[in-house]
């Protein structure tokens, strides 16, 4: 614990350094952990008086953002993707064997408060995993070799910065470019061609193109920021999503790594055309090796005139401030992507009014993903026909997939929307392909009957996750690994997403450990069901798809783990007395060492 | 047709609303119930618990939060929706601890009042039987957080009737728990007194008032003389 009169000097400094203002508690109390590898009782005290928020607030904060503890994690913090492609990848081994290595147990800081070892989420590197973050920054491709050594360099104490650079190098694996991968636009060129033609007209190019939004739901970009122009209010903000949480998913990666120029100009685009000044970008915690890159961008901008006070030389002005999240997968959905971005609980609220009549600040607000501020500017700068001249009716334009699982090549495809699946898994050298989860878990697990299915808003939806899974896996561990991620993930509001994300992992788990009977399937369809019907927000909304995809499309594997086949007893003697052996077990052990 | 301006069907019958009401506010003030738990009418909505859930034109959203609109066909009764509002009272059932026999609440306690009226005989899913951390430590209130549903009607009483904004949600997914705004995080540091609103409009028997308990016999109970559906019927 600091001293108090130290962690208020450093307290002081950290909430200057953030203008004082509530807004941006969330990336105070970052900085707080960081220094402090907890936010400390004293620190959420300080900054409460200091800010005049009430204390629950700030402890409400703290304890929901997976990357913020209220007691210390170790110094160096390493936490395992906990992905299924990690996992297919060898992580949890390669995590039981730093464990095994450090002498400590998951999830528990070792007694000299050294190190923590822990799982997360999905951290965005299926094409490169098992991948980790330590202290925040991602290493990737790990083996047992990286691993013994990541051990030695704890133990020994070596700084981060000392650690081999190349672990962590993260690689952009682009495998198939079209024309929006291949474009190369000059910094302003969308910009310029905007001012050339006027707001409105833009507007209307970008109507022309039939661009629809490519973090997921595909509503026509044109028409939201028309909502955002035409809605009351003196000011407005433009809000970019780089939350990429769904996992599987990477091509924002590589986009935020090659293509940042083209995003800040597609957000300052969008600025101009609705008359906003301001823009933020929402980094998900897990890029934040992104940061000094994108910073340094967005600084360059300025000097160029491209950003800042006088955008082009003209009396408008457009800048944008970077916020990064706190491991919360919600934070990607919009309306908690703003309370976030607004130093709260990241929880959807109730909508509509939507973001872009009623966003950050209560103002209008638009929210879009990476690839549809870069496809605007594109748009911008090279008309709508250009766009427009692939893909289909209904989904103009191409796709990104982030490719990943038991295939030859991982990485980022680019393809004319209407592709098929086939096409697609033999481009990337998958053989025996048993299921993909296409659009990640909160899209759809699929089999080879779909397979002539075409990728597009009309057909198959995708927020470009495609993981591929061969003969060899087992497609109820897939649907388990699915379900534990929306446990985990669900932010807690709603009591069908809370309680029902929690019953459906209960249940799978179950199956997969062979003790579930056929009346525990029809319980995870209803639970399912109500779930995905009542729920609050796009969340709790999908989390039933991977039990509800498995119970319809792979419906024998799910039988063939049932207790006594399909109509033996939902009741076992065994499992259930296993609690209180456990019990009385460690009540032994406590009286060995007592 | 002029009436269906400001007038919607609730189950087929005709229902006034005044602009900008809920279709939840709408139809109590009409008179008819429809089941739910974070509702309080002095209150602003919170729309977490989704017992309210209605289909609007086809789609199924919670009554508490969608503005009512004219013409709009409403379904609230329809077997489909009593089941599943019956799933989502037996979740808040499993999620807890709620063991209504030994319960001072019993009787007067709205979470078991929704359950007997949607007919809810057991609670089918497993019970996670959770260990949440019980606050006795003021002389005259107590926290029992095995019966809470974080429905927050406590949350927004003390900030918005009581001036006091005693309580807030902490935790995450099904962790989410409440949390009592004092230094120590207990009820005895804060200036919470027995005639708070917060403590009145707590749907179950997580916020109580010590020394109260089993005041009535049973058969005399607030929900004994009559169900939750009449009294809600009866007081408009
Ligand atoms: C749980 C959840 C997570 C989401 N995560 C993301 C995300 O990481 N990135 C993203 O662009 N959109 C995400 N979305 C979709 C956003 O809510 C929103 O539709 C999108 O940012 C709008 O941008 P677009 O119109 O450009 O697609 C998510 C939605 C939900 C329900
Ligand atoms: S659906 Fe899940 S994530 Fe969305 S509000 Fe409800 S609990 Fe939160
Ligand atoms: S204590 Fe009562 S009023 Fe407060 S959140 Fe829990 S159930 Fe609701
Ligand atoms: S009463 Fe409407 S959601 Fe709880």
């Amino acid at each position: 614990m600091p001293q108090s009169s130290s962690l208020e000097r450093v307290l002081t400094r950290i909430s200057a350094r953030y203008r004082d203002e509530p807004y941006q508690l969330l990336q105070m109390l970052r900085a707080v952990q960081a220094s402090y590898s907890h936010v400390p009782q004293s620190a959420m005290q300080f900054l409460a008086r200091h800010l005049g928020v009430p204390l629950s607030q700030v402890q409400g904060v703290v304890e929901f953002y997976a990357f913020l503890h209220e007691t210390p994690r170790g110094r160096y913090d390493v936490r395992f993707s906990d992905n299924i492609t990690d996992q297919m990848l060898g992580s949890r081994g390669l995590c039981e064997r730093l464990c095994q290595h450090l002498e400590l147990t998951p999830g528990q800081p070792r007694a000299d408060g050294k190190v923590t070892v822990d799982y997360t989420s999905c951290t965005g590197m299926s094409d490169q995993g098992p991948a980790a973050l330590v202290n925040g920054l991602a290493v990737t491709r790990l083996d047992v070799g990286r691993i013994d050594e990541m051990a030695d360099l704890i133990d020994a104490g070596i700084a981060l910065e000392a650690w081999p650079r190349d672990w962590f190098a993260v690689r952009d694996h682009i495998r198939r470019s079209g024309p929006m991968l291949d474009l190369q636009m000059a910094p302003g060129a969308a910009l310029e061609a905007a001012v050339a033609r006027g707001a409105s007209s833009t507007l209307a190019e970008l109507a022309r193109s039939g661009l629809r939004g490519r973090g997921g739901a595909g509503y026509l970009t044109a028409h939201k920021w028309r909502f955002c122009l035409e809605a009351p209010g003196m000011e407005r903000f433009i809000v970019c999503n780089a939350d990429e949480g769904e996992p599987g998913t990477f091509k924002d990666r590589v986009l935020l790594t090659r293509y940042a120029d083209a995003l800040f100009e597609g957000m300052a685009l969008a600025g101009f055309v609705v008359g906003a000044r301001e823009g933020f970008l929402y980094l998900r915690g897990e890029y934040e090796y992104l940061l000094p890159h994108l910073e340094s961008v967005l600084e360059r901008r300025r000097e160029e005139g491209l950003l800042g006070g006088n955008l082009l030389g003209s009396r408008v002005g457009f800048d944008i401030s970077i916020h990064l999240g706190a491991g919360a997968y919600i934070c990607g959905e919009e309306s908690a992507l703003i309370e976030s971005l607004e130093g709260k609980r990241g929880q959807a609220r109730v909508r509509p009014p939507f973001p872009a009549i009623r966003g950050y600040a209560d103002k209008p607000t638009v929210v879009n993903n990476v690839q549809t501020f870069i496809q605007a500017a594109q748009i911008s700068a090279m008309g709508s026909a250009w766009f427009a001249e692939q893909g289909t009716e209904k989904s103009r334009g191409t796709v990104l997939l982030s490719i990943s699982g038991d295939v030859a090549r991982r990485g980022v495809y680019e393809y004319p929307f209407g592709v098929t699946v086939k096409e697609v898994l033999a481009d990337c050298g998958a053989g025996a392909v048993q299921a993909i989860q296409i659009g990640g878990p909160s899209g759809h697990l699929i089999g080879a009957a779909d397979f002539e299915r075409r990728i597009a808003f009309e057909d198959l939806p995708t927020t470009g996750s495609l993981m591929v899974f061969d003969w060899s896996r087992d497609v109820v561990g897939v649907v388990q690994n699915f379900s534990r991620f929306f446990q985990h993930e669900s932010c807690g509001f709603c009591t069908p997403c809370r309680v029902g994300t929690t019953v459906l992992r209960q249940l799978i788990d179950k199956v997969a450990s062979g003790h579930a009977s056929a009346a525990d399937l029809d319980e995870l369809e209803a639970c399912g069901m109500v779930t995905r019907s009542l729920s609050h927000c796009g969340l709790g909304q999908t989390a039933p798809n991977p039990v509800l995809d498995g119970l319809k499309r792979f419906r024998p594997v799910l039988e063939a783990k049932l207790l006594g086949g399909t109509d033996g007893p939902g009741f076992d003697l065994d499992a259930e007395l296993s609690e209180a052996r456990k019990i009385s077990d460690e009540s032994l052990k406590e009286g060995q060492h007592g | 047709m002029s009436e269906t301006k400001n007038t919607f069907t609730l189950d087929g019958q005709p229902v006034v609303f005044e602009a900008g009401q809920t279709i939840m506010n709408a139809a109590l003030a009409a008179g008819h119930y429809i089941p739910h738990l974070c509702h309080h009418r002095e209150f602003k909505p919170h729309g977490s618990c989704k017992v309210c859930t209605v289909r609007v034109n086809g789609w199924l959203s919670a009554s508490c939060t969608t503005p009512a609109s004219a013409g709009a066909k409403v379904e609230s009764e329809a077997p489909d929706i009593q089941e599943a509002r019956r799933r989502i009272v037996q979740m808040l059932f499993i999620e807890g601890n709620h063991f209504c026999p030994f319960c001072v609440k019993s009787g007067n306690c709205q979470l078991q009042a929704v359950a007997y009226h949607l007919g809810m005989e057991d609670t089918s899913l497993p019970h996670r039987f959770p260990s949440r951390a019980m606050d006795a430590s003021h002389p005259d209130v107590v926290l029992d957080r095995d019966r809470c549903i974080n429905c927050s009607l406590c949350v927004r009483a003390s900030r918005d009737a009581d001036g006091k904004d005693l309580f807030g949600l902490s935790g995450r997914g099904i962790d989410t728990h409440l949390v009592v705004n004092s230094s120590t995080g207990l009820l005895k540091d804060t200036n919470i007194d027995a005639n708070d609103r917060a403590i009145q409009v707590c749907p179950t028997g997580a916020l109580l008032v010590k020394r109260r308990g089993y005041e009535q016999p049973i058969g005399e109970r607030r929900f004994d003389a009559q169900a939750i559906e009449c009294e809600f019927e009866s007081k408009y």
